[in-house]
């Protein structure tokens, strides 16, 4: 066969065992076909525990009853009791050393979240006391006269 | 000379011999039999429970949170979807920003900056769905990775590996829920994974922790006195796009035909 056909067959072959050579030190030694097969269970194991190693930043209302347990006993004595302290106050991840201090989400629209009135008929909404935003005291923070912590009408400020 | 007697007698022995498999004859240690008990000891499962949800999106403002996903930009693991029927047979449905800042408004997002509102008498039906992802038992998402960087993790969470992913989106694309987009960071795909920092450890999905109603509930299907698995499989619940054989791993109570 003339030399010019052959020419870009060892090319061809040459990077095959480029790619072959390179392939065992490239694909870690965990990458394979797992429990589940090809189709649904070819992938790095080790991928699982990087996913495990993930921080936490949502830590949960007992977290913070550690420290504060006078504001959470306080909030469950009230319908309140049922939210958790960070969906307001954030994510404690690593709180009191980090963050030190937690940004409050006291905006109206917070508060409209649940207490905007939608009467939605199976659905938990209608249930819900509820206000119409454009007309009870547009453009104030409930915060002014409500206190979260103490919701009934006569923890009034 | 072999006798009768012989020969039958080193036949059925031979038989015998080989029909133990070698399986049979691995000696396992102790610590190998308990992780075999264990891996096959949980598979995760979503519970929903559309009665309970209210639009209030603090689930998704959580989710977001935790996973980091970027607040403002518009992609999110969960969001929340609300259905509005009205007695004239209309049908509407909305999730703006992916319910990020709840539903405060009765006013029903029609996209470009168009919205329609229905009035409270004018409503037949209306109510919240949650959704996130299924965690399907037969992934497609999993099926067509060309490269093996999203899988099916033995307790059954579909996970992407960030390392792995080469970005060119058929899982996107072959997911008929709808649950995956690329992270805007990352630039690989990007998907609910049940918050598997969070499982692992025994703590809730950060959307279920948050959600004030208990609209949002995770357990072991595989454990007989897990509550949540207790309901899936002695009440009526739903699954989205059974037709798929996709067999999804959350389920619905009170589904309604019209969520898709």
């Amino acid at each position: 066969m003339k030399n010019h056909v052959l020419r870009p067959l060892f090319v061809v072959v040459g990077l095959v065992v480029i790619v072959l050579l390179i392939r065992p030190f490239y694909v870690p030694k965990d990458f394979g076909v797992h429990e589940r097969g090809y189709m649904y269970g070819w992938y790095r194991e080790g991928n699982i525990e990087d996913w495990k190693k993930v921080t936490v930043k949502y830590q949960g209302k007992e977290y913070c009853k550690a420290c504060h347990e006078d504001k959470v006993n306080t909030t469950d004595r009230t319908p309140h009791a049922i939210i958790q302290c960070e969906n307001c106050h954030g994510p404690a991840m690593e709180h009191p050393s980090d963050p030190p201090k937690l940004a409050i989400d006291k905006s109206r629209e917070q508060c409209l979240r649940c207490h905007s009135k939608l009467v939605y008929p199976s659905s938990g909404r209608a249930k819900l006391r509820g206000i119409d935003p454009e007309n009870h005291n547009p453009g104030i923070e409930c915060v002014m006269c409500h206190n979260p912590h103490k919701p009934s009408l006569e923890g009034l400020k | 000379m072999i006798s009768r007697r012989d020969l039958l007698k080193n036949t059925a022995k031979a038989v015998a011999g080989i029909s133990v498999p070698l399986a049979a004859l691995e000696i396992l240690t102790p610590a190998r039999v308990q992780a075999l008990k264990t891996d096959k000891a949980v598979r995760w499962a979503f519970l929903v429970d559309t009665y309970k949800c209210v639009g209030c999106g603090l689930c998704v403002k959580a989710c977001k949170n935790e996973n980091e996903i970027p607040y403002d930009a518009n992609v999110t693991r969960t969001w929340v979807e609300r259905y509005v029927l009205t007695k004239d047979g209309r049908f509407f449905a909305d999730s703006p920003k992916g319910a990020r800042d709840g539903f405060i408004s009765s006013k029903i997002d029609l996209g470009k900056g168009n919205y329609q509102d229905i009035k409270q008498e004018e409503i037949k039906k209306a109510f919240f769905v949650p959704k996130l992802c299924n965690q399907c038992e037969n992934p497609p998402c999993v099926q067509v990775c060309p490269v093996g960087a999203t899988y099916q993790a033995p307790d059954g969470v579909v996970l992407v590996d960030r390392t792995w992913c080469i970005g060119c989106g058929y899982c996107i694309m072959a997911c008929p829920y709808g649950v995956r987009f690329f992270h805007p960071v990352h630039h690989t795909a990007e998907k609910c994974n049940f918050c598997y920092h969070r499982i692992t450890k025994g703590m809730k999905s950060a959307c279920v922790q948050a959600c004030p109603f208990g609209a949002r509930q995770i357990g072991n299907i595989k454990d007989p006195n897990d509550p949540v698995a207790k309901t899936i499989t002695t009440e009526r619940v739903g699954i989205l796009k059974s037709e798929y054989g996709t067999k999804p791993q959350v389920y619905y109570i009170g589904l309604d035909e019209e969520v898709r």
